[in-house]
């Protein structure tokens, strides 16, 4: 066969969340990528983040599009539901989802060759309409399905393991968020869990289109020197304004945090954001801001990691929309045909 | 004096408007021939239109046809010439002894005219600016003045278009009486200047009934509406754009709760057509009814999507308006031209169903019905139109709805299905119609959730690469499409009088001129048979037309008879029994045009004794 079950065997003490739900509740099948691969550690940390956010795990609708990262959304939340659609287009088919349910968390998976390539058009226009979602790129720079091109996140002078250097200017997906409207913006490593796990986990409290761009590096394809996209280069350019907890509910504020350095950010559904700040002068509300500090750090080749913009009192499609609370896809002849009366008025208008 | 006697026809005739596009003739036309039907008399107009917003031709053709003949019939009676630059062409296409309607406020050299019409002149320039000063009041004024002039000159009766003046403008007193007074001032200078009526009259009858006069369009999105449809997601492009606008206007009236305002729908302009699309898949997967319109080039770009709804069997519904292809083609004219762009789009193997309405009655209920099947199939549902049917008001029979319709969700398992734990298999045909179960995300805590995917799978969703796998489902697809078959409208045919050999098959907006042809064959002695395919997949009574008839004539709005190669190819006749008759112009086809083609080879097919031939 060429998929790989995951023995559904767990520990009896295994840990349960508020639902009643393990780890194991929240995984997958088992990865078909390579071994070391930064994807993996992505969807290490969105079933860590669903698991902590007591997710009822049907509820959660994972789409993607087409790639090494499009695939992983095969690895986690079993008891979901996966659309892994067409290469680019994630967006469209997400936004048609959510559309007709209002009612699931839809969470969005693509790569940088779907999301800054191909499909770099249904990136902007999504995140333009604000669909409630969670985007998140899993971005190494690299098509690794194909065989190592480069993608257009790849930075310019950056080189090739065949030794190419790439010319072409590399599209920012994060500066392109913010400026396209994104009410959620970060950026995160797959190789740093403590700042990722509570990032996917706000990103998916967060009402509204929010976008992760983690860098996470191809250990196939794009792991050499000279490469910026290489677990070395990330590690020694990383530069993270903030860290983060996320409080759910009646959670205490378990930590002490030292006054001064945190802020707190109330999300629409009550959720809290604690806000760890590194850089003391990072305003994570102010998008212009935001956005001049990310071509500033840009220039110096540094790589700004953590929460970079949120509005938590945004809006979405649907509100945009007026649409109904019930969703649309449960919605029958009764509520939705206008009936044979009104038609026979209509028929009498067109005389 | 004309050299040639003046046409006289009562309730038959063809008035063709000449504009500038942008003037504002549009309403004033359509009221003309909206005011023909208030007479109980049926006519068929046209739009023939540029790609262009002002200042190019636009014409409106209004054929007044008591006896009902709803195509296009060819030639023209009665040219109302408004437009200076299309003014030879426009003398040049009147029928011999047919009129010319001017405005005559500036002299015009008699080379101008032809010496086989009847020129009728009316200083419209000069009324209008003698009465209004306002510019935009000028141009908007003289379409309604010349409206008056023709209805003096046609013997039509005032109050029916005052009538339809009321109506249109009810609440708005101001605009009423002006325009009133307009129709009147063009209807009094013509009864005191000019010899009314002229030979073409309009005179009262009762051909019209209980019909309703519609665009396809508009209808399509009612049978949207009806059907069910929450989703829509479409690009603007001629001549689809008036489907999702129509869709919204109708929403917005039949589609709001009144208690608190709330849309019972989501209407998304996409960036283009391939998000348009991949919302419609998206929403279709997450179990809401969901649409696009379209047109030949938006196909183009949702080809790769047709693809995945057809192998990762996902319904979706295109309503396909079709105009002259390929590439941007003639965006403003009529074809029947991506029959097999539809029935075979996407790479790979793969097969779509088709949906053939004749007219706006049809396009409202295939379009209903296009969302069960869709539902039913699992799969993308083309619904066909034209820019003939689409863009133009057509006189149709009432649309009809029974309230006792409930919508064919198709094979969803539901939760408490699962609970009596049913075997879940995603692909897995149960009972051999090809069709497996589908759920809905968000069922189930730990059952029935599947991975949708592009790529190979087994019957319960798993990849799979295995070719024994792959062919399996194929097979399956197969028997789907064989299954479709008997849920989509069936052909009707239409025998001739007499027995005979000879067959034709036709679809579509084809359907009137069709008609109509019938008559003028049988009045030179050919007899044939009719069977109007409303579907693809072919129901097997194509089949047996075929096989009954030596010969068949397959008449269709493209160059490559397309769907006579998807019958061919379907049913693996013999290629020479069926014989295209194909018009392709970007003009809808005529009942003379059908008619000679036919006659023409009948005539052939007819073995002329040799002593009679040399004779």
């Amino acid at each position: 066969m060429t998929y790989i079950a995951k023995p559904k065997f767990h520990h009896p003490s295994l840990k349960k969340n508020e639902l009643g739900y393990t780890h194991r509740d929240y995984e997958g099948k088992i990865s078909t990528l390579c071994a070391g691969c930064g994807h993996d550690s992505i969807t290490a940390s969105i079933i860590e983040a669903c698991y902590e956010l007591s997710i009822e795990p049907h509820r959660v609708a994972k789409i993607s599009g087409i790639g090494c990262s499009s695939k992983t959304p095969d690895y986690f939340l079993g008891n979901s539901h996966g659309f892994n659609s067409v290469h680019g287009r994630m967006p469209s088919v997400l936004t048609g989802a959510n559309l007709a349910n209002r009612d699931l968390i839809y969470l969005g998976v693509s790569g940088d060759g779907d999301s800054a390539s191909i499909g770099f058009g249904q990136f902007a226009h999504s995140i333009r309409r604000g669909v409630n979602m969670t985007y998140i790129v899993e971005n190494n720079g690299v098509y690794g399905l194909t065989k190592g091109q480069f993608s257009a996140t790849a930075d310019r002078g950056s080189k090739s393991k065949k030794g190419v250097t790439n010319t072409d200017n590399a599209i920012d997906l994060v500066a392109i968020a913010l400026q396209l409207g994104a009410t959620f913006v970060a950026r995160s490593f797959s190789g740093d869990k403590t700042q990722l796990v509570p990032l996917i986990a706000a990103a998916i409290r967060h009402k509204g289109a929010s976008f992760i761009d983690v860098i996470s590096p191809c250990i196939a394809f794009n792991n050499h020197a000279g490469s910026t996209k290489s677990f070395d280069y990330v590690r020694e350019h990383n530069d993270a304004v903030n860290r983060l907890d996320v409080l759910v509910g009646r959670d205490p504020i378990a930590v002490d945090y030292a006054p001064g350095t945190v802020q707190m950010v109330e999300q629409h559904d009550g959720s809290k954001i604690a806000l760890r700040k590194i850089d003391a002068d990072y305003d994570p509300h102010d998008r212009l801001g935001a956005q001049t500090f990310l071509a500033r750090h840009a220039a110096k080749g540094q790589i700004v990691t953590g929460l970079l913009y949120v509005d938590p009192d945004a809006e979405d499609l649907h509100e945009h929309l007026n649409t109904v609370e019930t969703p649309l896809n449960s919605l029958e002849a009764d509520t939705l045909c206008p009936g044979s009366a009104v038609l026979d008025k209509i028929n009498a208008s067109l005389r | 004096m004309p050299d040639k006697k003046p046409i006289s026809s009562v309730n038959d005739f063809v008035v063709r408007f000449a504009n500038v596009n942008g003037s504002g003739s549009a309403s004033a036309n359509e009221m003309f021939a909206r005011a023909i039907l208030r007479h109980g008399v049926p006519v068929s107009p046209r739009n023939i239109f540029p790609s262009n917003i002002q200042g190019l031709p636009t014409w409106y053709e209004v054929r007044v046809t008591e006896d009902g003949h709803l195509g296009a019939r060819g030639g023209v009676d009665m040219m109302v010439a408004m437009n200076p630059q299309t003014w030879d062409k426009d003398v040049a296409g009147i029928e011999p002894g047919g009129y010319l309607f001017y405005d005559s406020t500036k002299p015009m050299p008699s080379t101008k005219f032809r010496d086989d019409i009847t020129v009728i002149g009316v200083p419209l320039t000069a009324i209008t600016n003698s009465t209004y000063t306002d510019p935009r009041q000028r141009q908007l004024f003289k379409n309604i003045i010349y409206l008056g002039a023709l209805s003096a000159l046609l013997d039509m009766d005032p109050k029916l278009i005052e009538q339809l003046i009321g109506e249109q403008y009810k609440g708005k007193e101001k605009l009423l009486s002006s325009n009133v007074h307009a129709l009147h001032l063009g209807r009094d200078w013509a009864l005191q200047n000019l010899k009314c009526p002229i030979g073409l009259r309009v005179k009262k009858s009762d051909k019209v009934g209980d019909r309703i006069f519609i665009e396809g369009n508009s209808a399509a999105a009612l049978g949207a509406v009806y059907g069910g449809a929450t989703v829509c997601a479409w690009y603007p492009i001629t001549p689809s754009s008036s489907v999702a606008e129509a869709f919204t206007a109708h929403c917005k009236k039949y589609r709001h709760d009144p208690e608190t305002g709330k849309a019972k729908y989501a209407i998304v302009q996409g960036e283009d057509e391939l998000a348009s699309i991949g919302i419609v898949i998206g929403a279709s997967w997450n179990g809401a009814r969901a649409f696009t319109a379209t047109s030949g080039p938006g196909i183009s770009l949702m080809t790769e999507f047709i693809g995945l709804s057809y192998f990762a069997e996902i319904p979706a519904v295109i309503m396909n308006i079709q105009r002259a292809g390929p590439s941007t083609g003639m965006p403003t004219r009529t074809q029947q031209c991506d029959i097999i762009a539809c029935a075979y789009a996407s790479h790979g193997d793969t097969k779509h169903v088709l949906l053939f309405p004749e007219d706006p009655a049809e396009a409202f209920e295939f379009a209903a019905a296009a969302f069960d099947l869709a539902e039913r199939l699992q799969t993308t549902i083309f619904l066909m139109l034209d820019l003939d049917i689409g863009m133009n008001h057509r006189l149709c029979r009432p649309l009809k709805w029974d309230d006792a319709k409930q919508y064919d969700r198709g094979k969803v398992m539901t939760a408490e299905m699962l609970e009596e734990g049913r075997d879940f298999g995603r692909y897995l045909d149960v009972d051999g119609d090809g069709i497996p179960y589908r759920t809905y995300p968000g069922t189930h805590p730990t059952k029935g959730s599947y991975f949708t995917r592009g790529t190979s799978r087994d019957r319960y969703a798993r990849y799979s690469e295995e070719g024994s796998v792959y062919a399996d489902n194929m097979q399956r697809l197969m028997r789907k499409f064989e299954t479709a078959q008997d849920l989509v409208p069936r052909p009707l045919q239409a025998n001739a009088e007499r027995p005979t050999k000879y067959g034709v098959i036709y679809f579509g907006s084809t359907s009137p001129a069709m008609d109509e042809a019938i008559g003028l064959l049988e009045a030179r002695g050919h007899q044939l048979d009719r069977l109007r395919i409303r579907a693809f997949p072919f129901h097997s009574s194509v089949a047996s037309f075929l096989a009954e008839h030596d010969f068949v004539y397959v008449v269709e709005q493209n160059r490559d008879s397309q769907l006579r190669q998807l019958i061919v190819n379907e049913n693996g006749i013999d290629p020479v029994r069926l014989v295209p008759i194909v018009h392709y112009d970007g003009s809808p086809i005529t009942a003379r045009f059908i008619a000679k083609a036919i006659g023409d080879h009948q005539d052939h097919l007819k073995v002329t004794p040799l002593r009679k031939a040399v004779s």
